[in-house]
């Protein structure tokens, strides 16, 4: 233990954790809400994992949130993929949000299905971003659908209720997301400390 | 001109073998009638068991049980020499057909595109091999010296220069001239075809028939001959028999391969592609189960077809044991292979849209995956509607529309909302028994939640919740 080691090149090499980086390199898949970038520990979206989205009830925001993700992957080029949505997209509006419907695909599944066309599309890594809602889901459905996310790199996001908060998740990241008044909150984020404050939508 | 000569050195028993999954097991192909039938070729495992050509199934019976008999059918014969031919039809666009349990390919003016011989040879014997194939090939610069070389000789290839050492050293009864004529020969002590040359060509003409000599000069290329030309079928058809029931998916899917391989070799022959195609499974009294497989663009890959083959064959309800396996495909479409990036960006193992696509519409059904399009119709109902491809960006004047549209109106479950814009009257469809003439607020429910509602336009009646601005 004699050895001399200069603080900076410890520091340079990122193997002691600092608390909060000051500076983050350029996010590979940003929100497209600043605010929500600058909380989250990569700058955005963990790459290739899921990532769990909480509403106090449906229709609450996900898509203000979303919208910005789903505009800029279809712009390049890059397939979405809708699992069996609650309700029907209304093209105007997400054509309003910039998001180009060539590259968004619809797949009408029952429950049971709808993890598997889930789990199947993540897998197969030929989409940029999968949305799915189950209802009734456990922690073994969520962590096949994490571990398929990171095998096709693709992003995930399951939309559930904010009363599966009190339950575990294998997600890499969980928002919740309020109504009165609108915001998000970060409940989990892998690789950092849960940040205190919370972002206006 | 050089021709190559594939000769299929087991035709018969490869066509029954290759259909059935248990490669090892003793089988014989028998023929004749029925009092007499007579073993016309074994396999590998049935010459263990002492087994071979020319003996009486009776006899065989008596030396041994536990063989499998499969019909020698002079037809199926046919049918898979029609199929190899169209497999080759990709290599050379003159096939010949007009040696029996033979094909002749021009291949010189295919040399620029599949390289060498030997790198070409390499790639046929390859194909051959995973198709279930034994075969013995021979490069000639005729295509009788090639046909009858390929008696004698695997892997061949012989010159303009080598081509007459090669026919002298052939012997009389291998090079395909008569059997009494072959006989007459060696009776008076001729073995090689050399010996054959050597004689007066004037003499040889008198004391056999001029087809001797006319046969050697083919050989030596002196004399051309003329070969028919094979031409694909335009549609695909091949049927797989049982030689027992199948009761379970499991079992099916082994002949499925085969078939869809059997399809993929046709279609890369004739450079297309299959959209639909249909699977029959015929019964013993039952009228055969039709599986009809469709794909929403042309598709040639192997595994994809069958992919999709299988996922439409294991939600099937089984109405009888199978006893065959047909696939037809009438219409073959140009294939126009879809172009990708040089660089991909997505992970090397990740599965192509299109087989992704086409596995979740076996499951799910044929309408489960669909694009949005926007209508230009100021009714909610009426502005979208579902579209294989999706898109079509149109105008739109910039009123806020909700992200989620209820397919169907619902009373709002909230009594005094928070109205925040509106009304906006929507009144249209006159014309069409689809009318409506409704008030549209943008309200706050009162957990916060902004919802997209209507009410009539008397003012009457409950709000009616249409989506959700989410």
């Amino acid at each position: 233990m004699s050895a001399v080691v200069s603080l900076d090149a410890l520091l340079r090499q990122q193997r002691v954790w600092k608390g909060r980086g000051e500076a983050t390199p350029a996010a590979a898949q940003p929100t497209g809400h600043p605010q929500l970038d600058a909380l989250l520990p990569g700058g955005g979206w963990p790459e290739a994992a899921l990532s769990e989205i909480l509403l106090a009830a449906p229709g609450a925001g996900e898509l203000q949130l979303l919208w910005p993700t789903l505009a800029r992957l279809t712009r390049a080029g890059e397939r979405i993929v809708l699992v069996a949505p609650p309700h029907v997209p209304y093209p105007h509006a997400w054509l309003q949000a910039g998001v180009d419907l060539r590259w968004m695909t619809l797949i009408d599944a029952p429950e049971r299905e709808s993890l598997w066309a889930a789990e199947q599309c993540l897998r197969s890594g030929s989409c940029a971003a999968v949305l799915c809602w189950p209802q009734r889901i456990d922690d073994r459905g969520l962590r096949r659908l994490q571990l398929a996310a990171a095998t096709g790199q693709t992003l995930g996001f399951a939309c559930r209720s904010l009363r599966e908060a009190v339950n575990p998740s294998p997600a890499a990241l969980r928002l919740a997301v309020d109504c009165r008044p609108r915001q998000v909150r970060v409940l989990k984020c892998r690789g950092a400390l849960v940040p205190g404050q919370s972002v206006a939508l | 001109m050089r021709w190559a000569c594939i000769l299929l050195t087991q035709l018969a028993l490869d066509g029954v073998s290759r259909s059935r999954d248990d490669q090892a097991q003793p089988l014989v192909l028998v023929a004749g009638p029925a009092q007499r039938r007579i073993i016309r070729a074994v396999n590998p495992a049935a010459r263990q068991l002492g087994l071979k050509p020319g003996q009486t199934l009776i006899a065989a019976q008596a030396l041994t049980s536990g063989f499998a008999v499969a019909e020698y059918d002079q037809q199926q014969i046919d049918h898979w020499q029609h199929f190899l031919a169209a497999w080759a039809y990709r290599f050379s666009s003159h096939v010949s057909l007009d040696y029996p349990r033979a094909l002749l390919l021009e291949i010189e003016s295919s040399l620029g595109l599949f390289g060498p011989w030997p790198r070409f040879e390499e790639r046929l014997r390859t194909e051959l091999t995973e198709l279930g194939f034994q075969h013995r090939i021979v490069l000639a610069p005729n295509p009788a010296a090639a046909r009858m070389l390929a008696n004698v000789h695997d892997g061949l290839a012989v010159d303009d220069v080598a081509l007459r050492r090669e026919v002298e050293r052939l012997p009389i009864s291998r090079c395909g001239l008569p059997a009494d004529i072959v006989s007459a020969l060696a009776r008076m002590g001729l073995r090689r075809v050399k010996q054959l040359l050597v004689l007066p060509r004037d003499t040889l003409g008198r004391r056999f028939p001029k087809d001797v000599l006319w046969h050697l000069d083919t050989l030596l290329g002196h004399q051309p001959l003329a070969l028919g030309n094979f031409q694909p079928a335009d549609e695909f058809a091949a049927r797989i028999e049982f030689n027992f029931e199948v009761n379970n998916h499991q079992a099916l899917l082994f002949p499925l391969r085969r078939l869809i391989a059997d399809l993929h070799a046709f279609l890369a022959g004739r450079d297309c592609g299959v959209q639909q195609f249909m699977l029959a499974l015929e019964h013993r009294s039952l009228a055969a189960t039709a599986v009809p497989v469709g794909l929403l663009t042309p598709e040639r890959d192997t595994q994809l077809l069958f992919d999709v083959a299988r996922g439409r064959l294991e939600q099937l309800q089984l109405p009888a044991p199978v006893l065959a396996l047909r696939l037809s495909a009438p219409n073959l479409p140009d294939f126009v292979p879809q172009s990708q990036t040089l660089f991909v960006e997505r992970p090397q193992q990740s599965q192509p849209w299109e087989q992704l696509r086409e596995r979740l519409r076996a499951r799910l059904g044929d309408q489960a995956v669909y694009g949005l399009a926007a209508v230009a119709d100021h009714r909610p109902e009426h502005s979208w509607c579902t579209d294989v491809t999706g898109g079509r960006a149109e105008q739109h004047d910039g009123r806020p529309r909700p992200g989620w549209l209820l397919t169907e109106p619902q009373p709002l479950n909230d009594l005094v909302p928070e109205i925040i814009a509106g009304p906006e009257r929507i009144e249209s469809g006159w014309w069409d028994a689809g009318d409506l003439r409704r008030d549209y607020y943008l309200v706050r429910t009162r957990d916060g939640r902004r919802a997209w509602v209507w009410r009539a336009v008397d003012g009457s009646g409950p709000f009616m919740l249409q989506g959700w601005f989410a």
